[in-house]
C-alpha cells in the first residue's frame, strides 16, 4: 500500500480509537456512581425510610419528614413557576415573533438557565429571608421556582413555536380572538411538549441542594407549615453525608438513592414518552 | 438529561434562527382590540419582562447584599488572601483562585473526552448505537450533584489517596516546573479530586452540545469529502470542526459556566481550607463550596457580607463565560442558517 496512504489510515484508526475510548471513559464513570449509589442505598434501604422521621445520631429513623418537604417544596415550585413560565413562552413564541426583545428575553433567559443555583439561593435569601427574620419552606419553593422558571420558558417557547401556522389562521378565520386562539387551539397543540418541559424542569430541581442551604434550611422534626424551616432531602443528605455518624451516612445513601432513582426515572420517562408523541 | 435535554436545545435548536413564519393579525380600520387579547397580551408579556427583571433583581440584590464587603474592603476583596473570621478581614483570592483552577483542570478533562464522544457518536457508532450511548452520556448530567459530592467524599477520594496521589507524588513530584503542583500529603481531598470530579460533571454538558452541532454540518460537505477519499478523522478535521468551530468553542464556554458554579460537587472534596497552596493534592476552597459551607455560620454583617458579594462575583464571572458561549452558539445558528 502506498505509505502516505497507509500512515493516513493509522493515523485516523488511532483517532478513532481515541475517540472510544473517550466514550467508554464517561461511561465508566456513570457506571461506577450509580454502582455506588445502588449498592450502598440498597444496603441501608428500609421500609422505615418512609414511615419514620429523621433521626438525632445513633437511632433509627427515616427520611419521612425530608420528603414531604420536598414534596411541598417542589409543589410549590411547579405551582409558582410554571404559570409565569408558560404566559413567557407563549409570549414568545405567539406575541413576539422576530423583535428585537425577544432575542434579548431568550438570551437572558437562557443564561438563568445556566446561572449558579447556589446564586439563587443567594438571592431569595436577600429577597425574602433577610426581610421576614427566618428561614421558611416558601423560600426553599421559590428559590426551586426560579430554576424552574427558565426551563418551561425555553421549552414552552420551543413548543408552541412547532405548531403549524395553519392551525392559528384556521382559528383565526373562524373569527375568534387571539387569546381564544392561544389557549383554546395553540395550547391544546402543544401540551404534550410543554408538559413535557415541566417534568424536566421537576427532575432538575428534586435533586437541587445548593438554592435550599440558606432558604428552606432544614427541620428536624415533621412539619407541614411552609413558614417555618422545612426538612428536605438534598439538604438532609448533605448535612448526614458530612456529619461522623454511621447511622447518618447510611441515611445519606439510601436518601441518595431514592432521589437518584426518581430523577433518573423521571428523565428517561419522559424521554420516551415525548418520542413516542413527535414524529420524526 | 434534564439539564442536557435543555442545554441542548437553548444551545442549538432554538437559536438556529427556525422561528414559525410570523402571524401578525393586522388590526382592520377601525376595529379596535378585543379587550380579551389587551389583557392577555399583557399577562404574557409581564411573565416575559419578567425574566428579564428577575435577572437584574439577582445583579443588583448580590450588588447590594455585597456592598458592605466591597466598601469596606476594595479591591483588596479579590486580591486579598486573608479570610479571618474572628478578625473580620476578608479576601477572596483563595476561593477565587480555587474556583478557576478546579474549574480549569475540569476543562482538560471535559473538552477532549468530549470532543471524543462527538467523534464516536459521528464517525464511529452505528446509527443504532448512538440514541443509547448519547442517552447514557447525558444521564451524567441527570444525576444530582449532590450525589457526585457523596460519591466523591467517600468512593472516589479515598481511592485518589491510596492509589493515584502517592504515584503522582513519586513520578510527577520531581520534575522541575511541574513537580510542585503535584506534591503533598495524599490525603485525597484537594484541588486535583474537586477538579477530576467537576470534569466528569461537564462532559455531558459540552459532549451533547458538540455532537448536535455535528449534526448540524450538511451532510453535501461531509459526503463531499469522504468521495475526495478522506478518512473519517480528515473529515473531522477539515470539513466538520472548521464548520462548527464557533459552536465547539460556545460549547466548551457553556461548560466552563457550569463547572465554574458547581457547588454541592466541590463542597464535599474541596476541603474548605483558606490557606494558600501552589499543591493540586492540598485542601482548597472554591467560591460556591465557601458560600455553602459557610453561609450559616456567619455571625457578623460584614462576614455575611462577604459570602454575599463572594456571591455577586461568582454571578458576574458565570455572566460573562455564558454570554459569551450563547454569542458563540448563534454564530453558528447563523452559519447553518445561510450556508446549510
Amino acid at each position: 500500500m502506498n505509505p502516505i496512504v497507509r500512515n493516513r489510515q493509522i493515523v485516523n484508526g488511532i483517532v478513532l480509537v481515541t475517540a472510544t475510548a473517550a466514550t467508554l471513559f464517561s461511561l465508566f464513570w456513570l457506571v461506577w456512581i450509580l454502582w455506588t449509589t445502588v449498592s450502598q442505598g440498597a444496603a441501608a434501604f428500609a421500609p422505615s425510610l418512609f414511615t419514620k422521621m429523621t433521626p438525632p445520631p445513633g437511632e433509627t429513623g427515616g427520611l419521612l419528614n425530608a420528603f414531604f418537604g420536598s414534596a411541598v417544596m417542589i409543589l410549590l415550585a411547579v405551582v409558582i413557576g410554571t404559570p409565569i413560565g408558560v404566559m413567557a413562552g407563549t409570549y414568545l413564541a405567539e406575541f413576539s415573533r422576530g423583535s428585537r426583545v425577544a432575542g434579548v428575553i431568550r438570551f437572558i433567559n437562557d443564561i438563568l438557565l445556566s446561572a449558579p443555583s447556589i446564586v439563587i439561593g443567594l438571592f431569595v435569601y436577600e429577597l425574602v429571608v433577610r426581610q421576614v427574620g427566618h428561614f421558611s419552606g416558601y423560600a426553599g419553593g421559590l428559590a426551586l421556582a426560579i430554576i424552574l422558571l427558565p426551563v418551561v420558558v425555553r421549552t414552552s417557547d420551543e413548543a408552541l413555536r412547532l405548531v403549524p401556522n395553519q392551525v392559528r389562521e384556521a382559528a383565526l378565520a373562524l373569527g375568534l380572538p387571539r387569546w381564544k386562539v392561544t389557549t383554546k387551539v395553540v395550547y391544546r397543540a402543544g401540551s404534550t411538549a410543554i408538559i413535557t418541559g415541566i417534568l424536566l424542569a421537576v427532575a432538575r430541581i428534586s435533586g437541587e441542594t445548593a438554592p435550599l442551604l440558606f432558604t428552606a434550611l432544614n427541620n428536624q422534626y415533621w412539619t407541614a407549615n411552609l413558614a417555618t424551616p422545612m426538612a428536605n432531602v438534598p439538604v438532609v443528605i448533605f448535612q448526614y453525608a458530612m456529619s461522623p455518624y454511621d447511622s447518618w451516612h447510611a441515611l445519606a445513601w439510601a436518601g441518595a438513592l431514592v432521589v437518584t432513582a426518581f430523577v433518573l426515572t423521571l428523565s428517561i420517562v419522559v424521554r420516551l414518552f415525548f418520542r413516542q408523541r413527535t414524529p420524526r | 438529561m434534564p439539564a442536557v435535554d435543555i442545554e441542548t436545545a437553548a444551545a442549538v435548536a432554538g437559536d438556529r434562527g427556525t422561528g414559525a413564519p410570523t402571524l401578525r393579525r393586522r388590526p382592520v380600520a377601525g376595529a379596535s382590540t378585543p379587550p380579551g387579547d389587551r389583557l392577555f397580551g399583557w399577562l404574557t408579556a409581564s411573565a416575559a419582562y419578567f425574566v428579564l427583571i428577575l435577572l437584574l433583581g439577582i445583579a443588583v440584590s448580590m450588588a447590594y447584599g455585597g456592598r458592605l464587603a466591597f466598601e469596606t474592603f476594595g479591591w483588596q476583596f479579590i486580591t486579598g488572601r486573608d479570610w479571618d473570621a474572628v478578625a473580620r478581614k476578608f479576601g477572596a483570592f483563595i476561593p477565587i483562585y480555587g474556583t478557576l483552577v478546579s474549574s480549569a483542570i475540569a476543562m482538560l478533562i471535559a473538552i477532549p473526552t468530549s470532543l471524543g464522544i462527538a467523534i464516536f457518536l459521528a464517525e464511529v457508532a452505528p446509527r443504532w448505537l448512538r440514541g443509547p450511548i448519547g442517552i447514557a452520556v447525558e444521564l451524567l448530567a441527570a444525576i444530582p450533584s449532590i450525589i457526585y459530592g457523596m460519591w466523591g467524599l467517600f468512593v472516589f477520594a479515598p481511592v485518589m489517596a491510596k492509589y493515584v496521589e502517592p504515584w503522582l507524588n513519586d513520578h510527577l513530584g520531581p520534575l522541575p516546573i511541574l513537580g510542585p503542583l503535584f506534591t503533598g500529603p495524599p490525603i485525597g481531598i484537594g484541588m486535583l479530586t474537586a477538579g477530576i470530579i467537576l470534569g466528569i460533571m461537564t462532559i455531558p454538558f459540552i459532549a451533547s452540545v458538540m455532537r448536535d452541532v455535528f449534526q448540524a454540518v450538511p451532510p453535501t460537505l461531509r459526503e463531499s469529502a469522504f468521495a475526495l477519499g478522506a478518512t473519517p478523522w480528515e473529515v473531522v478535521r477539515k470539513v466538520t470542526l472548521p464548520y462548527t468551530s464557533s459552536a465547539v468553542v460556545g460549547a466548551t464556554f457553556l461548560g466552563l459556566g457550569r463547572a465554574l458554579g458547581e457547588t454541592m460537587a466541590v463542597t464535599f472534596v474541596l476541603g474548605n481550607a483558606h490557606d494558600f497552596s501552589k499543591s493540586l493534592l492540598m485542601p482548597g476552597n472554591s467560591i460556591a463550596a465557601a458560600i455553602a459551607n459557610e453561609f450559616t455560620e456567619a455571625d457578623s454583617d460584614i462576614y455575611l457580607s462577604s459570602l454575599i458579594a463572594l456571591g455577586f462575583v461568582l454571578f458576574v464571572v458565570t455572566f460573562i463565560v455564558l454570554a459569551l458561549a450563547k454569542l458563540m452558539l448563534v454564530r453558528i445558528g447563523r452559519n447553518a442558517g445561510t450556508k446549510g
